[in-house]
């Protein structure tokens, strides 16, 4: 009896002891749909490695109850922080509840999550799609001085990044006269759908030659319609511009090789940030903004080398 | 000659090419240069092209399951079969393998042991086709991953990249393996008595297996034939992007095979078929795909626009409806 005691005390000092070295946070994703995501989850694990986090890593594979059974466990295991990377928006509430019971607290990262009470999570940590619409449509009226007919092939439809960048975009190009959207369809956010597009946009266009410049929800569908403007004996990058958004790593290859002018980035970094929130939140910190913007560079046939070199390498 | 004096079989192929034909024509009237097609370089250039080019794959996918449908069969996992031939090629061009005969070996091995497990889940074992290909669909895109470890593959082989982009007699390379395999299934099915006993299992497996046919043998075949299919499909897909993409690879595309062959006049429950009608209807939606995007309508319509169209040319192809038609024709003629 009195050994299971000691026994029991000796565990939990053991327990105690580690969590006092090392900081425990789970972390909910949703999946590995593309490889953007498959690169933030890859880095938030580097991250976690690289400060001495012990990272419970769940993958939801798209599924909300998947994400809301993870987060569950992690508050059972009395966790000390709890990032979620939520695949819908709605439908939080309750889970998150449960985690402000615990006193644990909670990031959100990328996608938003509906609440009407903000006091639920810490912050989140995300793009902005508009802005990131508003920095490719910066950056094209500035190339063509405002005068531009211009092709958009869209994420898929009803996407929230669809949505914004779409709206970002064409907020800016509304004060322009000389600048119009000639075609719009979408591409579901795949270079193959962007290249079959393309091609038959190119010949709705009769053969593309009036085209200013292309403009893509992401890097995929860029990759995929260059192809296509290359097979219709035009020059992508040349007679016609490319802008789009992500910056993955295969679009420095094309912005080295002159077929793409621009790139807005999309960090999939955001476990630097939300583990530097959370060691501020646990060391007393509390005046945190709801929504931290990840503001993304654009890279360019001029600034691109720099990267391209330290992706290389990495 | 009036349309009820034209043998059964005019009758079924008359209205999918009808429907191909009315299509064609919407497009002119949309844009009128949609039938314009130039030379370019020593290679054909216009949309019809495109049409032909970008139903390749689908129209791949529905020579085999003609096949395996014409046995009272259906093939879920031929998408998810293009994603693992794709990422099979992809991966052995990345790993260093130069020879293009390893690589396109490779793919079509991936293609027939997919298709072997089918087969002969189904022709051995009994399971319903449904729910044994189904393993295959969701587990293939799964095993596709695991290959590309969960990224977009990204290759440079320019002999494999022909199987996509290349061009022979001035046509794209795609549809020279359409016309090929299209040939060489036809040959097999109809010069040989293997289309018979196709057709004879589809009808009544016992009542075929009582005169001596394998059925069992049969089934595992056209479940082989349906692989390889979606392997080529496969292999063209990665190809002509350059990248091997685990997890948009031939999606839903099971789907478009099975309704290519629908429309193509076949039946689910079996029996009769044409592979020719079948990659008819793989032109069909194609060229609907191909109208919507030249028509310039917003991208939130372009699914509900596909659904009508098929839905129309379904029905014109119904006997059912035919007869109703008929008898409503007939009532209208007696009140008057």
């Amino acid at each position: 009896m009195n050994k299971s005691i000691m026994g029991l005390a000796l565990a939990s000092l053991l327990g105690a002891s580690q969590v006092a070295s090392a900081l425990t946070v789970g972390f909910s994703q949703v999946g590995s749909e593309s490889g953007w995501r498959t690169t933030f989850s890859e880095s938030v694990k580097a991250e976690a490695d690289k400060r001495g986090i012990d990272l419970k890593f769940s993958d939801a594979q798209q599924k909300q109850e998947n994400q809301i059974k993870a987060i569950r466990s992690f508050i059972a295991q009395g966790v000390d922080a709890i990032v979620v990377a939520p695949v819908v928006e709605t439908g939080w509430r309750p889970v998150l509840m449960e985690a402000r019971r615990a006193r644990i607290p909670v990031v959100i990262v990328d996608r938003n999550v509906a609440v009407n009470n903000d006091q639920l999570y810490v912050t989140r940590i995300a793009p902005n799609f508009v802005d990131e619409g508003r920095k490719a449509a910066n950056w094209l009226m500035d190339a063509t001085d405002g005068q531009c007919d211009i092709v958009e092939l869209q994420g898929t439809v009803g996407s929230s990044a669809a949505i914004g960048r779409m709206e970002g975009f064409n907020e800016v190009i509304g004060k322009y006269e000389g600048a119009k959207i000639v075609r719009s369809q979408t591409a579901e956010f795949t270079r193959a759908k962007g290249k079959e597009v393309m091609e038959s946009i190119l010949k709705a266009e009769g053969g593309g030659k009036e085209l200013c410049a292309l403009w893509t929800h992401n890097d995929e569908m860029a990759l995929g319609a260059i192809q296509a403007i290359r097979e219709a004996g035009l020059k992508p990058g040349e007679d016609i511009l490319v802008v789009s958004v992500d910056a993955v790593d295969d679009i420095f290859s094309a912005l080295k090789a002159g077929d793409v002018n621009a790139s807005v980035e999309m960090s999939p970094h955001l476990g630097g940030p939300a583990f530097d929130v959370i060691e501020a939140y646990l060391d007393g910190k509390r005046d945190f903004e709801k929504w931290m913007v990840m503001d993304g560079r654009i890279f360019t046939q001029e600034n691109y080398q720099d990267e391209y070199e330290l992706r290389k390498s990495q | 000659m009036r349309y009820k004096d034209l043998s059964p079989a005019v009758r079924r192929s008359l209205w999918p090419i009808i429907g191909l034909f009315v299509l064609l024509l919407a497009n002119v009237l949309i844009s009128p240069e949609f039938f314009s097609i130039e030379i370019k370089d020593g290679r054909f250039y216009g949309s019809l092209i495109d049409v032909m080019n970008r139903a390749a794959p689908v129209a791949l996918l529905a020579i085999g399951m003609t096949l395996v449908i014409a046995t009272g069969g259906v093939d879920l996992s031929v998408g998810s079969v293009m994603a693992i031939a794709g990422a099979v090629s992809a991966g052995l061009i990345v790993g260093g393998v130069d020879n293009i005969a390893i690589v396109i070996g490779g793919g079509l091995l991936a293609g027939v042991a997919a298709g072997f497990v089918n087969g002969f889940l189904v022709g051995y074992f009994g399971i319903q086709p449904i729910v044994a290909t189904l393993i295959l669909m969701v587990a293939g895109r799964g095993i596709a991953q695991l290959i590309n470890s969960g990224q977009i593959v990204t290759f440079h082989h320019e002999a494999f990249e022909y199987l996509g982009v290349g061009y022979l007699f001035g046509l794209p390379f795609p549809i020279i393996l359409v016309i090929i395999t299209f040939v060489l299934v036809q040959l097999l099915m109809r010069r040989t008595a293997l289309g018979l006993f196709v057709e004879g299992v589809g009808a009544n497996a016992s009542a075929s297996h009582y005169i001596g046919i394998n059925d069992k043998l049969i089934k595992l075949m056209v479940y082989c034939v349906s692989g390889l299919c979606a392997a080529v499909a496969g292999m063209i897909a990665a190809a002509d992007i350059g990248g091997s993409d685990a997890n948009n690879a031939g999606l839903w595309l099971e789907l478009d095979a099975i309704l290519a062959v629908v429309i193509g006049g076949a039946s689910l429950m079996g029996g009769r078929f044409s592979v020719f009608l079948s990659i008819i209807g793989a032109l069909i939606i194609q060229a609907l795909t191909i109208t919507i995007i030249l028509s310039g309508v917003p991208p939130k319509f372009n699914l509900l626009i596909k659904a009508a169209a098929i839905i129309v040319i379904l029905l014109l192809q119904s006997p059912e409806f035919h007869r109703q038609i008929a008898r409503f024709k007939k009532a209208g003629g007696a009140q008057s």
